[in-house]
């Protein structure tokens, strides 16, 4: 479709022209512009909703909103052609087969082998092995071979020795959809550990033995402790509700040595809503200070998010301090089990913090686990109910984790976002379907690749430049301050408007520092190398002139310790280099380096949205993002001044 | 008077001092005229905490038995908690302070009796003179001069001696403007735009009155600053209504009539105890230590505090707009124009000019546009957050402003060359010092102080070389554009530095700022040596010939 015009959420005067493409993945958006032809793409599985509104003198405008919270506003000359593209984007960004999704189509031109080595970069058995099972308190059990226990949990699994293939199957008949208590994290230094499970099907008095069995199993396995945490992390009200169903919680008179605690975090629903609500206050066009933090705080979010954090505190203080473990459930035991046991997980473990860890931590308690994606994510066309921003979420708390502890974790605030993005996208293998059973079933690894072998081909762009592996906050476990510091947790416009640059840090702190290191490491290279050549030519003129050399020894320690402004290297260079870099543009720079995915093809949705100079932005921001605006100045004269004073906001 | 007389019990042992996020420690507590000692002699924890009685803004005590306990809340906002034995030292001790911090004399006031350790390498009383500045203008233009007028302070009482105003001005002119505005401030230049010749002028609000009267020197003072054929802006920083009604107080604004080549725009900025009173909720909501702290959110937007900062980097943006995209020349001012019309001029300055974007810069800055330029500081920082003395004329009107250059700082973190404790140093002296730099109301109040004479000047101290570099921003590289910020609420943040300072753990954000250090450093070291070594290497191959040849 031609001569559509792209708008710009923040101000409908800067307005680009250009053709829409649609293909079978990518909706395609070139500009017209001779010397640019700036692209936008966006994969169909991004768009979470499209909004085609009434038609005005200028055309048809269509809204399209992405799952990774980027909104495209297009505006179509024809009722007609926009009314086609509204229908064909409907079907295609509501695929009902797996085979319909980009990642079997997906080819980014590696072999074979590769993409069999890129599938082995994350291996559990070897993260199992790490923690140190199985040893004389867990082992492995084949009881789920063939997923004849639980068909959501995966085929290997790690239990108590003491917990016999009798009891894990009876336990698993006491629990919702049979997912059985199964370890999560093992804490080699004091034996405790983080088990996970659904809920009971207790009702208001049923008993299971074999549950009860089980739970005993699992504080014997750590022989320095007499009771085990039972953490459910539901709000009481609904955790008694689900008694009525037959369902609910563990009753502490029937199990021995337990203490129980409730966690009140909300359910999926609550968060859908939670989500919306504060989309709806980032998408606000120019919202005082009032209507912003009045609408953040009615979202609720950063609420559910502190309720998670304080889960995952709770418990890593259960594990690390008081060597109790713990068992976690909620309902079904794949949303807020899985997020309250990684947040704990990544508390205890350093490893976790790690860009590889990260990957292996995500593999072992989403994916393996049975965390519903499809279902969660809206990958295929499903029920709109099931859709929920549950791994969002996680990846928030960790990011809420990297401003209190900025030298913690080896990764930055791009790798989460690139994270967050492949989620949705669909793009590699790794997050399809629902649970390890059905993956086995489509033969993900022999048909698509895994993002994890994509992001550590990558790494440099994601490394932290303030991590050092010795560095103490990267040793042993992270307290993070719960007490009263709700101030603590804040905003994150690098996710939720992560596609209006404007609203950044004009010059981003970790791409300096970055572009510092890898200077520092061609330095440290080309100093061998001198110091080799020094060696050399010292070696051969040492045999000539033995005075000399001593000379040469004195200035070269003098030249050490000196230096010198007018060298070749002035800081100057720094900012070429910025230049270079994928994400956010330095001050010198111009805006149009956005997040770059695009590697190997993967256009897939970076937003060039923004063209102009760092000043045309600033200034757009200050006219158009002022309550009372550059725009109307108000002004006891007449519509004449007013006119005039239009410009201000040009 | 004598201190003496004030301190009924000068020394009290085993106090316990508490402060949040550190242990309690046992010490002894000892009252000076100026200072309130802490000292803890325990061998693995020997510390003593010194603080100047001017920094106490408020202190409470009460009683469980015959321990007493004060709570002592300071004007940098931090809050300590001391337990002293025996019910009448306590009593003495808590009146002792109260009186101490309380002196209405400016002569009593440390900066007075304050004998510096270190040497003086550069008297900060004279390292930003006007006539410095003067010089700078004068090798871009010609076009403006170096007034005396005000040499005895007589045409505008808050003025500094010398003023720089539109060279075809004469001192007679400026004399009859002056009686035209408010305060006598007449219109003077803040900023000269070299890019492009343009100009931000600021003054007071131009007394017209009821009947509209108008003055025709200030139009032709102010019409000087134009380029023919091309239009200004007129900033004024209350809302048309309180324009409006300021004219049945003799007060008034630029009319249109009078002044047709002038565009007016109200930019409304906040003032007075409206700021007071959101500084006072906010730091109330920072301390709040309630475990379900579950309204924080809006207890920060029930403030208005960064509703104020939008509002202000608002107009600031808008002022250097002009300047740099109208190529317009601007006038600022409000009523008095010793607050919001300062606010925005040297914020509009951080915005076009990289120099004040340096630490000598900003501080020329800080002196320019609010020490000489006549901002109250001794009324307006006589109290902070905790004080229960509601006078009018109290504001944060300072620190607004250095909080707005925090949120730029933050937004271009490469472009400063100080970092953020530059910016909470100014905030502390400017409400509690031993130096004299933030005494007095005005330059002529400082002149009758005799301050340059008998205290040490911030900057003396500051601009050594070894302080310095503790202000130095690590990632600083010039940045010779204009920086325009994002004034979006997502864009903007709460000051953690200066409100959370106290209330929240800084260790591991501090271990990050001494990482960045280290990587920058280690850059620089290994450059030095790369260099060195090439040097000599190229040094030992022209011998190496020399020799072969030989």
């Amino acid at each position: 479709v031609e001569n559509v015009r792209l708008l710009d959420r923040l101000s409908s005067r800067r307005a680009v022209v250009g053709t829409l493409y649609l293909t079978a993945t990518h909706v395609i958006f070139v500009e017209n512009g001779s010397e640019t032809r700036k692209e936008t793409w966006v994969l169909h599985s991004q768009i979470s909703s499209i909004e085609k509104q009434a038609t005005t003198a200028t055309g048809c405008p269509l809204l399209i909103r992405c799952k990774n919270f980027q909104v495209i506003h297009l505006v179509i000359p024809q009722e007609r052609d926009c009314h086609d593209v509204y229908i064909s984007l409907i079907r295609l960004a509501r695929p009902v087969k797996y085979e319909e999704l980009y990642c079997f189509s997906f080819n980014p031109k590696l072999d074979k082998e590769e993409r069999e080595q890129g599938w082995k970069l994350v291996d559990l058995n070897e993260e199992y092995n790490r923690m140190g099972v199985p040893n004389n308190y867990w082992q492995i059990s084949d009881v789920n071979r063939d997923y004849g226990v639980c068909d959501s949990y995966p085929t290997e699994i790690y239990v108590p020795k003491s917990a016999t293939a009798h009891i894990i199957v009876g336990s698993s008949k006491f629990r919702s959809r049979r997912r059985f208590p199964a370890l999560s994290y093992y804490c080699k230094g004091n034996n405790a550990s983080i088990c996970r499970s659904s809920q009971p099907l207790s009702g208001f008095s049923a008993r299971c033995l074999e549950d009860e069995q089980m739970l005993q199993a699992i504080r014997k396995a750590n022989p320095g402790s007499d009771f085990i945490y039972v953490v459910d992390t539901r709000p009481k009200l609904n955790a008694m509700a689900n008694r009525a169903a037959g369902k609910g919680y563990e009753n502490e008179d029937n199990y021995s040595n337990i203490k129980f605690q409730f966690i009140g975090i909300e359910n999926i629903h609550v968060m859908r809503n939670s989500l919306q609500k504060m989309l709806e206050v980032c998408e606000l066009k120019s919202p005082s200070m009032s209507d912003f933090l009045w609408g953040l705080e009615n979202s609720g979010w950063l609420k559910h998010i502190k309720a998670i954090m304080d889960a995952g505190i709770f418990i890593a203080k259960a594990v690390a301090e008081e060597g109790v473990s713990v068992l976690v459930h909620c309902s079904d035991g794949w949303d807020r089990t899985a997020q309250v046991c990684s947040v704990a997980s990544l508390l205890l473990d350093p490893y976790y913090r790690t860009m590889k860890g990260f990957m292996v931590l995500i593999e072992k308690d989403w994916v393996s686990f049975g965390h519903k994606f499809n279902h969660r994510y809206g990958n295929l066309d499903g029920d709109p109910k099931e859709i929920s921003p549950v791994i969002d979420q996680f990846i928030e708390c960790v990011w809420q984790l990297m401003e209190q502890f900025p030298c913690a974790f080896e990764f930055n605030e791009r790798f989460l976002i690139h994270i967050q993005h492949h989620i949705y996208s669909c793009q590699f293998g790794n997050f399809l379907c629902n649970s390890q059973k059905e993956r086995r079933e489509l033969k993900i690894k022999e048909r698509t690749y895994s993002l994890w072998a994509h992001l550590w081909k990558n790494r440099a762009d994601y490394l932290n430049p303030l991590y050092r592996s010795d560095h103490s906050q990267t040793q042993g476990t992270l307290h993070p301050q719960i007490a009263p510091c709700n101030f603590l947790y804040k905003f994150w416009s690098g996710m939720y408007n992560r596609f209006e640059k404007g609203l950044h840090p004009r010059q981003s702190v970790t791409d300096y520092l970055m572009a510092v290191k890898e200077e520092t490491q061609q330095l440290e290279e080309e100093l061998e190398v001198l110091q080799e050549r020094l060696a050399n030519l010292q070696k051969s003129q040492s045999g000539n002139n033995k005075v000399k050399s001593k000379q040469q020894d004195r200035s070269q320690q003098f030249g050490l310790y000196t230096s010198n402004n007018s060298l070749a290297n002035t800081p100057q260079e720094y900012s070429n280099d910025l230049k270079s870099f994928p994400s956010r543009s330095p001050s010198q720079g111009d805006e149009d380096s956005a997040l770059i995915l695009t590697q190997d093809n993967l256009k897939s949705s970076d937003p060039d949205l923004s063209a102009n100079s760092d000043q045309e932005s600033g200034v757009e921001d200050l006219s158009c993002r002022s309550p009372s605006g550059g725009g109307c100045l108000p002004s006891e004269d007449s519509g004449k001044d007013s006119d005039e004073a239009v410009f201000l906001a040009g | 008077m004598e201190f003496a007389e004030l301190i009924k019990t000068p020394r009290a042992d085993n106090v316990v001092l508490h402060r949040p996020f550190h242990l309690a420690v046992e010490g002894t507590l000892c009252l000076t005229g100026h200072h309130l000692i802490f000292s803890s002699r325990r061998q693995d924890n020997a510390e003593e905490l010194w603080l100047l009685h001017s920094n106490i803004d408020s202190i409470e005590k009460r009683f469980v038995g015959s321990l007493g306990t004060i709570v002592i809340k300071c004007k940098d906002l931090r809050i300590i908690q001391l337990d002293i034995p025996g019910m009448e030292e306590c009593l003495n001790i808590a009146s002792s302070i109260e009186a101490l911090s309380t002196l209405d004399s400016v002569t009593l006031m440390y900066p007075f009796f304050y004998r510096p350790m270190f040497e003086v390498l550069e008297d900060g009383w004279s390292s930003f003179l006007l006539e410095q500045e003067f010089e700078l203008l004068s090798s871009v233009t010609n076009e403006w001069r170096l007034s005396c007028v005000n040499k005895e302070f007589s045409v505008c009482p808050s003025y500094p001696p010398v003023v720089i105003v539109p060279k075809s001005i004469d001192d007679e002119a400026l004399r009859k403007v002056a009686l035209f505005r408010h305060g006598g401030r007449f219109p003077v230049l803040s900023y000269y735009h070299k890019k492009n010749g343009m100009a931000m002028m600021r003054s007071s609000q131009p007394l017209t009155g009821t009947n509209g009267r108008r003055c025709k020197e200030d139009e032709k003072l102010i019409n000087a600053t134009l380029r023919s054929g091309r239009r200004g802006f007129v900033i004024d920083t209350r809302p048309l209504t309180v324009a409006q009604q300021a004219r049945a107080k003799g007060g008034g604004f630029e009319q249109e009539v009078h002044y047709p080549q002038w565009r007016r725009i109200h930019k409304y900025i906040e003032r007075f105890n409206i700021l007071q009173e959101s500084f006072i909720k906010l730091v109330e909501a920072c301390n709040d230590q309630s475990h379900n702290m579950d309204r924080w959110l809006s207890k920060l937007e029930a403030s208005n505090w960064l509703t104020h900062i939008k509002e202000l980097l608002t107009a600031a943006c808008l002022a250097a707009q002009c300047i740099d995209r109208e190529g317009a020349s601007v006038l600022v001012h409000g009523s008095e124009g010793t607050d919001s019309t300062l606010q925005v001029t040297s914020l509009a300055q951080i915005i076009l000019d990289p120099r004040c974007r340096t630490i000598r810069g900003f501080e020329a800055l800080v002196v320019r546009e609010w020490l000489q330029a006549g901002h109250p500081f001794q009324q307006r920082c006589a109290q902070s957050a905790y004080s229960n003395s509601k006078q009018k004329w109290e504001a944060p009107v300072f620190l607004l402003f250095l909080e707005c250059v925090w949120q730029i700082h933050r937004q271009f973190p490469c472009s400063f060359e100080f970092n953020e404790h530059f910016l909470v140093l100014l905030f502390e002296h400017a409400y509690a010092s031993q130096f004299g730099t933030f005494l007095g109301n005005n330059e002529s109040e400082r002149a009758k102080l005799k301050l340059p004479q008998k205290t040490m000047s911030l900057w003396s101290w500051v601009n050594r070389p070894e302080e310095l570099s503790r202000f130095q921003n690590p990632l600083y590289e010039a940045n010779s554009l204009v920086i325009w910020p994002s004034v979006a609420p997502q864009s903007l943040q709460l000051w953690e530095g200066v409100f959370l300072r106290w209330n929240r753990p800084s260790r591991f954000l501090e271990e990050a700022e001494e990482e960045r250090i280290n990587i920058i450093k280690y850059n620089k070291e290994l450059q030095a040596k790369v260099n060195a070594l090439r040097r000599q290497l190229a040094e030992m191959e022209t011998d190496g010939e020399v020799q072969g040849e030989e």
